[in-house]
């Protein structure tokens, strides 16, 4: 009966639950023995040098990609193991920030948002316009709604993708690198809007990134994958991580080389 | 001055290399080849040392220069001593080989035999088609949901494709087919003037337009213009991960992106082909009136008398099946294609050889098909 057990995992406040997972392209392992929970209500860093695997874990974790081998849980639930309706379901409760924002080009932003709105939820047209600007003014893009993408600048388009990702209220919310090529002014917002998304809602934060000043703002929890042994190498608070972790590895890419 | 170079050996295993002047990249700079023979000659060296006090001013050159003695040096496992370097030039190499170069990238293939590609290129071309077969499940799934009327996409991105495929390409299927129902016509008609059977024109351009001729030029011409296009939206999408969005929300990309461009060429394909048709025999008309002395109305008369809706219907048919490969073709290409502008590129070229390729093949057992029937 252990696989059942597994299977159901019992920890009520484990959102995430990430099990001896191997990600592989083909014949080429990315990282392997992979095993960590995020909490409900986490703000969870995955974190590591260039080329570790932290987008192709995020991509695991979305349901993009099926692990070579291992188990990714959500609430008790393996996601492969599930049926496709249940699967869609699970699904319904993600919301994603792509890295370069991927937004559907040859829709406006306000069209862009609505999509999922219409497709999920029984809400009138001029009721989901509403909703639309109101996610468009949560990241400050009050008054763009008749915008194409490719009519704003990068830094508006991420603002833009994080509206639609959080068009349907997302239980749990993922950013692939949130502020690559944004000011630190917007940066810096980007961050109170992603701890204010946690404190207000409760969702459930996956971040990946390797800025320290951000994930010392808002991480309390994380994984580090280490691209040379191919699998993770430390996990938990950022800030313990830095000062006390026991892997010199750790420690020096949390402080920027200097330990 | 322009850059000097001189050997010295103040000892048998010692060697001290001289710079002197100006190393810059956009000088002639001395070449190596007299220091490399030096350094075989004597193997005895041990160590090489550098005296820069006389270099006037120094870019790339000098370091590519040095770069070079470094790798000479350690091949020979010869010690080096950048002490009389100009300081800047000795912490810039300093900085080069702070990092050993990454061996066993698999970046540097060797040159394999030719029977070795071919077969890898073979078992690479088996490989891909599981992934079309998939493709093509994918795609009857998603036109099971349709009829079942279950199926998410945008009404109004199926009027915009419709608009596309059919509408904006009236200008280059009316010029292709009138082109081609004129050489049609020609051809025919200096054949036929030899028995004075010109009037036979209008048989031959109707029953050629209408059964092969329109169907072929129009499927080849949407290959072309939709196909490659289709490649190229879903390719760009791709890179952007447009595509990944829609899937994280849960939005099936087939229903949602491949339907609507598939069914919007299966429902223009027969309206563009009869119009290839129609354009082709007027063609034909105006070769036979101007050139062959047959009146409007004969030549009126002679393709109606000549026409069937058995014909008509066969060309629709293969204009149909024609448009549903190029969309399959155009969307596989797209969908398949990389993360990078090359793979787009690729995938748009691929695109449009997949499709008249499949139009070719279609075409063929199409017309085999109906000559068994009788049709």
């Amino acid at each position: 009966m252990e696989a059942t057990a597994v299977l159901h995992n019992t920890d009520p406040d484990a959102h995430i639950t990430v099990q001896d997972l191997t990600m592989a392209y083909g014949d080429f392992i990315i990282q392997r023995n992979l095993d960590f929970t995020v909490q409900r209500g986490d703000i969870f860093i995955i974190m590591g040098g260039s080329g570790c695997g932290k987008s192709t874990l995020l991509r695991h974790l979305i349901g993009l990609k099926a692990p070579a081998s291992g188990r990714v849980l959500f609430e008790g639930i393996s996601y492969w193991e599930s049926s496709p309706v249940e699967q869609q379901r699970i699904k319904r409760g993600f919301g994603m920030s792509f890295q370069s924002g991927a937004l559907w080009s040859s829709l406006t932003l306000a069209e862009n948002v609505a999509l999922p709105l219409g497709e999920y939820t029984d809400l009138a047209p001029a009721d989901i316009a509403e909703v639309v600007s109101l996610k468009l003014s949560l990241v400050g893009l009050a008054g763009f709604e008749g915008f194409y993408p490719s009519e704003i600048s990068g830094g508006m388009q991420k603002r833009a993708a994080l509206a639609r990702a959080i068009a349907l209220d997302p239980a749990i919310l993922f950013f692939d690198e949130p502020s690559a090529g944004l000011d630190p002014i917007s940066s810096r917002r980007l961050d109170d809007l992603i701890l204010e998304l946690r404190d207000s809602l409760g969702t459930t934060i996956v971040v990946v990134t390797h800025e320290l000043a951000s994930i010392f703002t808002i991480a309390n929890n994380a994984v580090f994958l280490d691209a040379e042994t191919r699998t993770m190498i430390a996990s938990g608070d950022p800030k313990t991580l830095r000062d006390a972790s026991p892997d010199l590895r750790v420690r020096e890419f949390l402080n920027r080389g200097k330990t | 001055m322009p850059g000097q170079l001189n050997l010295q050996f103040p000892s048998p295993d010692k060697l001290r290399v001289v710079v002197a002047g100006s190393w810059l990249l956009a000088d002639s700079l001395p070449s190596l080849d007299d220091f490399a023979l030096q350094l075989q000659s004597r193997s005895d060296i041990q160590k090489i040392s550098f005296d820069g006090s006389a270099v006037t001013q120094w870019d790339s050159g000098l370091l590519t220069f040095l770069a070079r003695v470094y790798q000479l040096a350690s091949d020979q496992k010869i010690s080096i001593d950048p002490a009389g370097l100009p300081d800047g030039a000795r912490r810039m190499m300093k900085l080069a080989t702070a990092v050993p170069p990454k061996e066993n990238t698999g970046k540097h293939k060797k040159h394999r035999p030719l029977l070795e590609r071919i077969g890898e290129k073979s078992l690479s071309m088996w490989r891909a088609a599981p992934e079309m077969l998939h493709f093509l499940g994918e795609v009857t799934l998603s036109f099971g949901r349709l009829f079942r009327g279950t199926a998410q996409f945008r009404r109004s991105d199926l009027m915009l494709f419709i608009e596309d495929v059919g509408a904006h390409a009236l200008p280059i299927v009316s010029l292709i087919s009138f082109l081609v129902g004129l050489i049609v016509a020609y051809m025919g008609a200096v054949q036929l003037a030899q028995f004075g059977a010109q009037i036979y024109i209008a048989n031959l351009v109707s029953l050629g337009m209408t059964r092969e001729m329109g169907a072929l030029m129009t499927g080849i011409i949407i290959a072309g213009r939709t196909g490659a296009a289709f490649a190229a939206q879903l390719g760009t999408m791709q890179v952007n991960e447009e595509i990944d969005a829609f899937r994280t929300l849960g939005f099936n990309p087939i229903d949602f992106l491949v339907l609507p461009r598939i069914l919007a060429l299966i429902l223009m394909m027969p309206l563009l082909v009869m119009y290839a048709g129609i354009v082709g025999i007027t063609a034909g008309m105006f070769v036979a009136v101007t050139v062959f002395d047959i009146s409007t109305f004969e030549y009126y008369q002679q393709t109606v008398r000549s026409m069937q809706w058995t014909h008509i219907w066969v060309g629709v048919i293969k204009g149909t099946v024609y448009g549903m490969l190029i969309g399959f073709a155009g969307c596989l290409r797209g969908m398949q294609c990389g993360r990078s502008a090359q793979a787009v590129g690729e995938a748009t070229t691929s695109a449009v050889v997949t499709g008249i390729l499949f139009i070719i093949i279609a075409a063929s057992l199409l017309t085999i098909l109906f000559q068994e029937l009788g049709i």
